[in-house]
């Protein structure tokens, strides 16, 4: 084996691993990227019923709702983002840090009725961290501004306009729990 | 007092880093005895200002002192003593702080058990080591000191987070960190290798020991990470994809891309410059990861405060790094002369097989970790990339390495006969096969059948090498003894770590089998799942030291035979108004019954408990073969050649040789 056919079978090898990485890692990302939707976008656009997503907001206060579907609990609340409301069914625990009035992100599909089936809630680690996604939507709408101030009540969102912006700290929310 | 100390002794150190950084340098171009003499020295000072500034913080958390900001924000009087200690580092300024000390602990190391090294290299290497730690500790002095004061002084601190108090997490940064830092000194001999221009067979021989040691820490970090978010998290769930989680991968792939392709630069003194590259590049991915993480530029769970000053800096001392040794190696890696010939089918041309596949493997989980962020920043797009994008991907280049992995400790060097080695595997090929049908009718899931027969594949493979080199079953069993007796002991090593790696992806296959369910049942009923009979018996408030409780009673029956009696209960903790979960696991080495108390619905007088049931087949298997993975590491690194066998560096300077 000489030195030149030596590198010619180890450029070979490398071509073929990084290749095959590079068609799996397109191949996957046809299909595999979730994208992140704000409630106005899902009824603007409703995505494909397939099409995971992850639809962040916050959860309007007083909208939570309990079911029982063959001894397996449903929560069924409201996102907002201040413009539109999207309902979210999701079969299972909440997480420790779900809150009315709180930034959330579901991560599922849009049901052809308009509704979101959840397969995942996030709502982590602390009542002050929001979301990045959720925290640049709510900016967008002119909801919210994080340098004045934390979150309005999520209750409000629906009938606010961008105009009148918070005068004070919007007052917590109960614990929805 | 004693902040102040800690202050003085990490501004000391930095001091010394920096002449550690200079003077050593000066001295081996010089070839001045003296200059270089004073690299051990400084590097041990060093070490011990760090240790002294840690234990200073580690007295103010112990003592409350609450006029310590970092100590006031992260730590009450309530809190017990084990989490005020292992709370230092579960912040930014006292993971900093951690991280630097590490660093100064491997310098330490380097100048005390490297005096068998020549004396130009270990100053040059302990010159690099240096450099580093003087960026990080000038980041810790001047942007996230850890000892800046308060005035006034709160009576009480503001607590932790309670998802970190859990013993789990407590010791799992300091192993995760050593991890990280200890793939610094195959940097530094890198580095100093391309200041000499030089890479022979005995720095091969140097380097790897330092290699699997990060490797072992590294590799024991990941599996205590992995096992925390597993019964902390209480999602059933034993890896994320998160970016930080990603941010231990990519090292832990390149830097076992590293332990190999050292292997045939000691053995051969081939791919010389290509383990120069992947020494660079591993501990550049560790130190990019980490800190880019933690400065929050990633979006993930773990950023701690955003401060663009800290970003700024970081940036910067990142790019110094890793922009300046990989223009280093641009200029000199061409002086490096190529080794040994080798065929496609030999040790070597699998090796290199090996390498390319984990580097694939990183390719894909560094694009799947950074096109997130680059999309948003480019684009203004959010998207995100989880599981279903790393299993497609990943999960196809590690069946195909994992059946290289098999055949790798049995072929011979430089070239190979591919019958011999067949002949002697033809055992293990079959128990794989019949694993493939089995796994067939028993799993939906093509890739996890794959995977499971793969791993069979590779554990009876390397009993399978061992067995061959003792002539088990060939010979009386007192001559096999004999050779097991002298038989070097990095032999056993290496066969553990594979058959470590085959257990973990028996785990994870079986994972892919789990169940579970969710619930919502009055005390007294039952529910199935995966066989058993599952009943809430039990619920009562109790009282912890910083938190209240409710905890459940779930038994679990297999056929009315009471298997087990599971606790799981939900903590609120007052001070920081927040719930966490604790989860009640029982287990038995096959399968992982893993039971969590959710919400309490319905009024006090007829209430209802949500219970989330899950069966884990093979679950502990993840974490075993984790740590027997780290233990052969560990074996190898008491290998007998490692502690004595001093290499000594061939005569001849620099062989030419032409193409």
């Amino acid at each position: 084996m000489t030195r030149k056919s030596r590198r010619l079978w180890l450029v070979v090898a490398c071509m073929i691993g990084l290749g095959s990485a590079a068609a799996l890692t397109l191949n996957a990302f046809s299909s595999n990227i979730v994208f992140f939707m704000a409630p106005s976008q899902v009824h603007a656009k409703p995505p494909p019923a397939d099409r995971t997503i992850r639809l962040g907001g916050m959860v309007v206060a007083g909208s939570v709702r309990r079911e029982k579907v063959k001894d397996s609990p449903v929560a069924i609340f409201d996102v907002t983002d201040g413009q539109a409301a999207v309902t979210v069914r999701y079969e299972g625990i909440l997480p420790d840090l779900f809150r009315e009035g709180q930034s959330v992100v579901a991560v599922g599909t849009v049901n052809p009725d308009g509704t979101f089936r959840a397969s995942e809630v996030l709502a982590k680690h602390d009542e002050t961290y929001m979301p990045k996604e959720v925290a640049e939507e709510l900016r967008r709408s002119g909801k919210w501004d994080p340098r004045f101030g934390k979150a309005p009540d999520a209750a409000s969102w629906n009938t606010m306009t961008a105009a009148d912006t918070p005068k004070k700290p919007a007052t917590q929310t109960p614990d929805g729990n | 007092m004693n902040p102040e100390l800690g202050n003085f002794a990490l501004a000391l150190a930095c001091c010394m880093a920096a002449g550690q950084a200079i003077l050593p340098l000066i001295g081996a171009n010089r070839r001045d005895a003296r200059l270089m003499a004073l690299a051990p020295a400084l590097a041990v000072g060093q070490m011990i200002a760090l240790i002294t500034a840690f234990a200073c913080l580690i007295h103010a958390a112990i003592t409350n002192d609450f006029s310590v900001q970092n100590v006031a924000a992260n730590s009450a009087v309530s809190k017990p003593l084990l989490y005020k200690i292992t709370g230092v580092w579960g912040n930014h300024e006292g993971s900093v702080l951690l991280w630097a000390m590490i660093l100064s602990i491997c310098g330490g190391a380097v100048a005390l058990f490297g005096r068998n090294l020549p004396s130009a290299l270990q100053a040059r290497v302990i010159a690099v080591l240096g450099g580093v730690a003087a960026g990080f500790e000038l980041f810790c002095l001047t942007t996230s000191n850890p000892f800046a004061r308060v005035w006034p002084a709160p009576l009480d601190g503001q607590g932790m987070n309670p998802l970190l108090q859990d013993p789990g997490l407590a010791f799992h940064p300091p192993i995760l960190y050593t991890g990280y830092v200890g793939f610094a000194v195959p940097f530094a001999f890198a580095i100093a290798a391309l200041i000499e221009g030089r890479v022979d067979a005995a720095w091969g021989r140097w380097v790897r020991p330092w290699a699997v040691a990060a490797w072992c820490f590294l590799t024991c970090g990941i599996a205590m990470g992995s096992w925390w978010s597993y019964y902390v998290l209480g999602w059933g769930g034993y890896w994320f994809w998160d970016p930080v989680e990603n941010a231990s991968l990519i090292p832990w792939l390149t830097g076992t891309a590293l332990v190999h392709s050292a292997i045939v630069v000691e053995k051969r003194e081939a791919l010389k410059i290509w383990t120069v590259l992947l020494a660079i590049g591993t501990f550049s991915f560790s130190l990019s990861g980490t800190f880019l993480v933690r400065s929050g530029i990633l979006n993930s769970v773990h950023a701690f405060a955003n401060d663009p000053a800290r970003g700024v800096f970081i940036l910067g001392l990142l790019a110094l790094v890793i922009g300046g040794s990989l223009l280093l190696f641009a200029i000199r890696a061409p002086q490096l002369t190529t080794g040994g010939l080798f065929s496609p089918v030999s040790r070597e041309g699998l090796l290199v097989l090996n390498n390319i596949l984990l580097c694939s493997i990183c390719a894909v989980v560094l694009t799947g970790t950074m096109y997130p962020p680059f999309m948003s920043l480019l684009f203004g797009k959010t998207i995100s990339v989880g599981k279903p994008f790393f299993d497609a991907t990943t999960i196809p280049l590690a069946i195909p390495l994992m059946v290289f992995m098999g055949f790798g400790p049995m072929v011979p060097w430089k070239r190979a006969q591919m019958w011999p080695v067949l002949r002697r595997l033809w055992w293990a090929a079959c128990v794989a096969l019949v694993a493939l049908v089995v796994a067939t009718f028993r799993m939906r899931d093509i890739l996890a059948v794959l995977a499971t027969a793969t791993a069979v594949w590779v554990i009876c493979s390397s009993i399978a090498d061992v067995a061959e080199r003792l002539r088990l079953f060939r010979q009386p069993l007192a001559q096999s003894w004999q050779r097991a007796r002298s038989l070097p002991r990095a032999v056993f090593g290496a066969a553990l770590a594979h058959a470590g790696v085959g257990i973990v992806v028996l785990g994870i296959a079986g994972m892919s089998q789990a169940a579970h369910r969710i619930v919502e049942v009055h005390v007294g009923e039952s529910e199935m799942l995966a066989g058993d009979s599952w009943t809430l018996t039990d619920v009562h408030p109790a009282e912890g030291p910083n938190y209240s409780a409710l905890v459940a009673t779930i038994e679990v029956r297999h056929n009315g035979r009471l298997i087990t009696t599971l606790h799981p209960s939900k903590r609120t903790f007052a001070s920081q108004h927040q719930t966490t979960t604790e989860v009640a696991i029982h287990t038995n080495l096959l399968a992982d019954i893993y039971g969590v108390l959710g919400d309490k619905h319905g009024d006090d007088a007829n209430p209802t408990y949500v219970l989330r049931l899950h069966y884990n087949p093979l679950a502990p298997w993840m974490w075993l073969g984790g740590l027997i993975m780290a233990f052969g590491g560990a074996l190898s690194l008491s290998d007998r050649r490692v502690r004595v066998g001093a290499p000594r560096r061939a005569k001849t300077v620099d062989v030419v040789v032409v193409q």
